[in-house]
Parts: C-alpha cells; sequence; structure tokens
C-alpha cells in the first residue's frame, strides 16, 4: 500500500536538494461561482515534500483554489475552473481524468473534523476499502495501525478501536480525519483550516504531526493563523480579493516581503 | 344579557382600559425623570389582561356550574313520583321539563299567564310556537319549567352582575399598579407563557380523554365477552340480533381482523418502501435544485389525495386490472382463462395503499438524508468515493435511524388506514394467507359495527371500543417506538 509515497520519498532522496520538484502546478487558474469571479489567474507550484501555507484574509479565494486542486469543487453547483492544474504533469481537469482516481492520490482534511458516525476502526478503512487496497482482516488491521501511528493517535484510541469516531475529542477527531485521509496513502494532502475548530494543545498535537507528515507527503495548508503558518510551512503563498500577491519561502515572506499587501497584512493592518 | 354581549363589553373594558394604561405611564414617564422598568404597551397589556382574563374565567365557570346547579334544584324540588325509578325515566323527565322551559321563553306575557294552568292549558301554545311536548308531561312538570325559567334569569342577571364587577375589580387593581418599579412586562410575558401551556395540554388532555372514553367502553364490552374470546378468536360473526336476545351473542374473534390488518399494511409497505426510499434518494442526492423544486410538491400532492379516491381508484382501474391480467396469465399456463386475483384482494388494497404512502416514506426520509451534514459527504468524496458510495456507505447508514423512525409512523398510518380497504380488500373477515383473496382489517369492522340505528349496550356494537383500543395500543406502540428511534438519531450530530 506504501508504494507510491515510497515512489515519492525515493525521488525526494535522488532529487538534489536545491533543486526542489514541483508535485502540482497551477497555470492561469480561474474560479467563477456563477457569473462571480472569485480567483483570477493564479499561477502556483507546490513543491513535492513540503508544506505550502495559503495565508490572506477572509474570502480572498485561498479555500477555493485549494479546493481545485483535487477538484471539490465539482460538488458545488455553478462552479466553473478554467486554466490548467497539473499533478506530476497531468492535468487533472482533463477528461480522461477520474477524479475519483485524484481524490484517491490528492486527499482532503476539512475546517471542521468530520468523521463519519462509525466505529475509529471504520472511519479508517473506509478508503482503502472502496479503494480495494485492502484484502482481508489481517490487511485492514495493518491499514488501521500504520494510519493510526503516523497521525499520532494509536497510543490514545487502541483499546476503543471499535467505539464511534464521533466520541472523541475535537483533536483527537481532527487526527483521526488525517488518519482516514492517510490510509489511502494520497500523494498530497490538502488541508482546509485543520486547527480552526481546535483548542492551543490540540493545535500543537495537529501541527507537530503535520511537519513529520512532510517527509512523506505534499501538503498544502490554508490557515488563518500568521504564527501557524510560519511554524509548519516551508513555502507560503498569499491570496487578497481572488489574486495571488505572492509566493515564497516562508522565512523570506515573513521577514521581507515584496509586495506591501503581505507586509500589511502579516503585521495585522488588515484582514 | 347574553354571553356574547357580555364578552363584548368586558372586552371592550379591556381596550379602554389597554389605552387609558398606556397614555397614563407615557404620560408620567415623560413628566418625571424616574426611568419605568416595562414600556407603556407592556402596562397597557398587564391592564388589560387584568380586566379581561378574571372576568371571562369567572363567566366560563358561571356558564358551567349553573346550568347544573340549576337543573340540580329544580330536580330537587320536582316529587319522586313525577321523576319516576329509574336514573333513564329521571333523565327523560329532566329532558321533557327543559324542553317546556325552552318553549316557555318563546311564550309572551299573556300566553305565559294562560300556560300557567297547566299542562292541558300548555301544550297547543307551545305547539303553536313549533315546541312539541311529550305526551306524558304533566303539570307538576310545568311548574318546574316556570321554576326553571325563574332560576334561569336570576343565575344569568348574577352573571352579568358579578362578571362586569371583576373586570372592573381587577382593572381598577391593575391602574394602582402603573408605577416605575412594576415589573408589568414580566407579569404579561408570565401570561403568555400560561397561555401556551393551557393550549399544549389541551392536546395531551384530550388524548387522555378519548382513551378514558375508549377504556370505559370497552369494560362494558370485556364484560359481556371475555377478553380471551376476543383477543384469540379465531372466528370473526358478531351475528346482530335483536336486543335482549342473548342466546345468539355471536362469536368476536380479533385474529382474522387483526391478521388482515397487517398483511393488507404490509404489502403496503413492500410497495411504498423501495419506490419512497428511492424517489428520496434521487430527490435529495441527484436532483438539481429546480427540478427539486417542480418535483418534491409534485410527490407530495399524492399525500393531499383524499384515501376515498384512492379507493375509488383500487375498485375501478387497479382491482379489474389485476384480475383481468390474472386471467391471462392463467390462461397463458392452463388454457382456460380464469383469473386467480379477485378484485377485491388483499394485494389490490395493499398495492393501492403503498401508493398513497409513498410521499410518506419519500418526504420523511428525504428530510433525514438531507439532514445529513454536508461535511459527511465532503468527507466521503474528499477520500475518492463515489457518489452512489458515499450515499451507501456514508448518508444511508447515518441516516438510518431516522429513515426507520419514518417508516414505523408511515406503518402505523397503513395499519389506521379505512377506506382503502373498505373499496378494495372488501369486508369479509376471513383468515387466510392467500393475498389474492380479500381479507378485511380491524377499522373496516369498526366502521361496520357502528354504522346503523343501534343501541350502545349491545356486544355487537361495544366490540367497536375494543378493537378500536387495540389499534390505538398497537399505533401508539409504533410511534413511541419511531419517536424513540429518531430522537436516538438526533443526539448523533449535536
Amino acid at each position: 500500500m506504501n508504494m507510491m509515497s515510497e515512489a515519492a520519498t525515493e525521488k525526494a532522496v535522488n532529487a538534489p536538494a536545491d533543486e526542489p520538484v514541483i508535485k502540482m502546478r497551477g497555470k492561469d487558474v480561474c474560479v467563477f461561482y456563477g457569473p462571480k469571479q472569485a480567483l483570477y489567474d493564479v499561477n502556483l507550484n507546490i513543491r513535492e515534500n513540503a508544506v505550502t501555507a495559503l495565508i490572506g484574509p477572509s474570502g480572498c479565494g485561498k479555500s477555493t483554489f485549494l479546493r481545485t486542486l483535487n477538484r471539490m469543487n465539482d460538488t458545488i453547483e455553478n462552479c466553473r475552473v478554467t486554466g490548467d492544474i497539473t499533478l506530476d504533469g497531468e492535468d487533472i481537469y482533463d477528461q480522461a481524468i477520474d477524479v475519483v482516481e485524484l481524490r484517491a492520490r490528492v486527499g482532503m482534511v476539512f475546517q471542521k473534523p468530520n468523521p463519519f458516525p462509525k466505529s475509529i476502526y471504520e472511519n479508517i478503512v473506509y478508503g482503502p476499502r472502496i479503494h480495494g487496497l485492502v484484502r482481508n482482516k489481517a490487511e485492514m488491521d495493518d491499514v488501521v495501525e500504520k494510519s493510526l501511528i503516523r497521525a499520532g493517535l494509536f497510543n490514545e484510541v487502541k483499546d476503543r478501536l471499535h467505539e464511534p469516531g464521533t466520541g472523541l475529542s475535537g483533536g483527537q477527531q481532527q487526527r483521526l480525519c488525517i488518519a482516514r485521509a492517510i490510509a489511502v496513502s494520497p500523494e498530497v494532502i490538502l488541508m482546509d483550516e485543520p486547527c480552526s475548530a481546535l483548542d492551543p494543545i490540540a493545535t500543537a498535537t495537529v501541527e507537530e504531526l503535520i511537519h513529520e507528515l512532510r517527509e512523506n507527503y505534499t501538503i498544502v495548508i490554508v490557515t488563518h493563523s500568521m504564527q501557524q503558518a510560519a511554524r509548519v510551512s516551508q513555502r507560503t503563498a498569499m491570496f487578497h480579493l481572488g489574486v495571488l500577491v505572492e509566493e515564497g519561502a516562508t522565512a523570506k515572506i515573513f521577514t521581507n516581503p515584496d509586495d506591501p499587501r503581505t507586509q500589511d497584512y502579516i503585521t495585522g493592518r488588515f484582514g | 344579557m347574553s354571553i356574547f354581549l357580555l364578552v363584548t363589553i368586558v372586552c371592550v373594558l379591556g381596550i379602554v382600559g389597554y389605552v387609558l394604561a398606556r397614555g397614563r405611564v407615557g404620560g408620567l414617564e415623560a413628566e418625571s425623570s424616574v426611568s419605568y422598568h416595562s414600556r407603556p404597551g407592556y402596562h397597557g397589556m398587564h391592564m388589560a389582561i387584568a380586566t379581561v382574563l378574571p372576568a371571562l374565567l369567572i363567566l366560563a365557570i358561571w356558564a358551567i356550574s349553573s346550568q347544573i346547579v340549576v337543573g340540580n334544584m329544580v330536580k330537587g324540588s320536582v316529587s319522586q313520583d313525577v321523576l319516576g325509578e329509574s336514573a333513564a325515566h329521571e333523565g327523560l323527565t329532566m329532558g321533557i321539563i327543559s324542553s317546556i322551559s325552552h318553549g316557555l321563553t318563546l311564550l309572551d306575557a299573556d300566553e305565559l299567564n294562560q300556560a300557567a294552568n297547566g299542562i292541558e292549558a300548555a301544550r297547543p301554545l307551545l305547539a303553536s310556537k313549533g315546541v312539541a311536548v311529550a305526551t306524558d308531561a304533566s303539570d307538576p312538570m310545568v311548574e318546574a319549567a316556570f321554576r326553571y325559567n325563574s332560576l334561569e334569569r336570576t343565575s344569568t342577571f348574577w352573571r352579568s352582575v358579578v362578571v362586569i364587577l371583576a373586570a372592573l375589580l381587577c382593572g381598577g387593581w391593575a391602574w394602582t399598579q402603573l408605577g416605575a418599579r412594576v415589573k408589568a412586562r414580566n407579569r404579561v410575558e408570565g401570561v403568555i407563557l400560561g397561555l401556551l401551556i393551557v393550549a399544549s395540554s389541551i392536546a395531551i388532555l384530550t388524548t387522555i380523554g378519548i382513551v378514558l372514553s375508549m377504556i370505559r367502553e370497552t369494560g362494558r364490552f370485556f364484560a359481556a365477552v371475555p377478553p380471551l374470546e376476543f383477543f384469540f378468536g379465531t372466528v370473526w360473526d358478531p351475528r346482530f340480533a335483536a336486543a335482549g336476545a342473548t342466546d345468539s351473542a355471536g362469536q368476536f374473534g380479533l385474529l382474522p381482523l387483526l391478521a388482515g390488518t397487517l398483511y393488507i399494511a404490509l404489502v403496503a409497505m413492500l410497495v411504498a418502501v423501495p419506490i419512497g426510499l428511492f424517489a428520496a434518494v434521487y430527490m435529495a442526492e441527484y436532483a438539481g435544485p429546480k427540478l427539486r423544486s417542480v418535483a418534491k410538491p409534485l410527490l407530495e400532492v399524492l399525500a393531499g389525495i383524499p384515501t376515498i379516491v384512492y379507493g375509488f381508484f383500487a375498485v375501478v382501474t387497479v382491482g379489474p386490472f389485476l384480475r383481468d391480467l390474472s386471467a391471462q396469465i392463467a390462461g397463458i399456463f392452463t388454457g382456460s382463462p380464469t383469473s386467480f386475483i379477485q378484485a377485491q384482494s388483499v394485494l389490490t388494497a395493499g398495492a393501492v395503499m403503498g401508493i398513497m404512502l409513498i410521499p410518506f416514506v419519500s418526504s420523511l426520509s428525504d428530510d433525514i438524508i438531507t439532514a445529513v451534514p454536508r461535511a459527511m459527504r465532503d468527507g466521503s468524496l474528499g477520500l475518492g468515493a463515489t457518489r452512489s458510495e458515499t450515499i451507501k456507505r456514508v448518508i444511508l447508514p447515518a441516516a438510518l435511524p431516522g429513515i426507520v423512525g419514518a417508516l414505523l409512523l408511515t406503518a402505523s398510518r397503513a395499519i389506521g388506514e379505512t377506506m382503502i380497504v373498505v373499496l378494495a380488500a372488501g369486508v369479509a373477515a376471513r383468515l387466510t394467507i392467500n393475498p389474492f383473496e380479500p381479507m378485511t382489517t380491524v377499522t373496516v369492522k369498526i366502521v361496520s359495527q357502528l354504522t346503523g340505528d343501534l343501541e350502545f349496550n349491545s356486544p355487537q356494537t361495544l366490540v367497536a371500543f375494543a378493537l378500536g383500543i387495540t389499534l390505538f395500543v398497537l399505533t401508539l406502540g409504533l410511534n413511541i417506538y419511531a419517536l424513540y428511534v429518531v430522537r436516538k438519531y438526533r443526539e448523533q450530530y449535536e
């Protein structure tokens, strides 16, 4: 089950450190909700095995951009996407691409923890089962254990795997959702404000987890917290009013941004 | 003074009180620097409520009790020979007295003087006003009727005095309460709360009243027929007999009716549940907003069709269709086209009832499926599940308890249905497992036992109450269980 991520790790090791691999590439991406345009010609590259943070004031289009990366916008009525988005060089909006397969490769964790009203065990094997990644009980047990360990949740829940996932605390639920996303072995994980519904302690746990996951996955995270973006990400992209203002190494964006709007936003002058 | 006039006067007093109190508090507030706890409008409402509510309560109590009190006083003044021995005879006499007294109110003064001479004088006078008096009316009854009327007049007079006095007194008290620190707003809120509580208790008390009245009659039935024979009897043959003839009591076996009820309900659910559920899934998950806004109301139109119309549909269309279809099938296989489905059958009734139930299943399930949070759908789709996988594995399991609740509610409706069964499955109480033959249900038998000119004292009619309460317990049980399931479901997301 770890073939894809192992391949990714191998690639990362082989690539020279100063020449980053581009995992996903967005070119002239525009998004419309009915007649209203939400994104204007966004050009943004997502580097492999790095955490890319999308920041910007509310309504700036960062969540919209995130959702175009695994075509979750397809589920919204009247939503139209133009431009090119590629995953490993393949156009994900191509007719030949199966959206189901795409979402298995580009997983998603949502703002509010949304475990299914099933047991913890069932929550995790849900994805592997529908994609046929597991064949028997032993393999399922294996996936559950590995995913929970990787999400840092195993020790807390190992004695109650068959109790409802909805009975966990908020932070545990969010880590369960991350474990659920990991279980299908995605290459990219999209996180839409994963900590906005959590308390500071749970947030710290999840941030630590994101930090560790970077080794095996490409992560894109939308966040409203500047500190969080600074803590967990290597690259930061600043959005404002549907436009990508600037993109660069996190350290540079937070200390010496090129654009005055970024300067204003990170120092709290608007947003 | 008539009750209507009295109520009008009290209400006018209330409106006057409202205007006066509001104006006065408004004026006081403007003059003084003290800030008032309640707005002038609340003081006005307080005044109006204080004027109207106690007065109307007194009026209601008076109106109910005065009839009883006056009746008893008249009854006490009439000698026992006139009243008669038995309770039934007493009731008859009192009935005659009250109809004479009603007749007397229609006469003018001269005629009244004549009528006071006795029954022979009163009878033609009353007859001329269109009031017929029973043949066994007598002079003491006319006297009693006069007494009745004079007591009634006194009562009406004092009623008006007391009610208007109460309105004025309570209004006056409220006038003294127009201070800055009086919490008129809280009192008004309290009265509104009280009204709401009264409204909801009326619904509950009615249910209790219905049950109690049924229990009483059921008790009388079980005094004549042993419960064991009723609940476990397999023959339904009530045999209407002449009143008083005890030898032909008939047999009151519940089982054939209960079996018919459950059988027809089962067939109906077999039709309604799959169609209704699939329709609900389509409406909730696949249909676009435009289609949904048209199709959903259309589907719900089915629920608005009176059940008797479904009955016509069964008799005129579905029944003959099934009969002819079965004749054709029999013709193909055996060579002789004799139909094996009768025009009136369990199948016909069940199928038509199922169609009737589709909107209940689909509408309730649709609401429940739509109530599953969007986050569940996103979570599943985000993991790469297809739409149908999401529905099958996440949404339906999450909505299942609610859907089960909806189905139980629907089932209790199927059990209580009457008109379709009368027309589509007939009235023959039989115990059979062949769905192509007629059967009948509890509700149909209740109707047929109670229609006609019957006394409510023979087992033949009283059995209707026993049937009714059995049905009530059955559907109540289903409903309670359904509510329990639905409530458990609700806890999952909150």
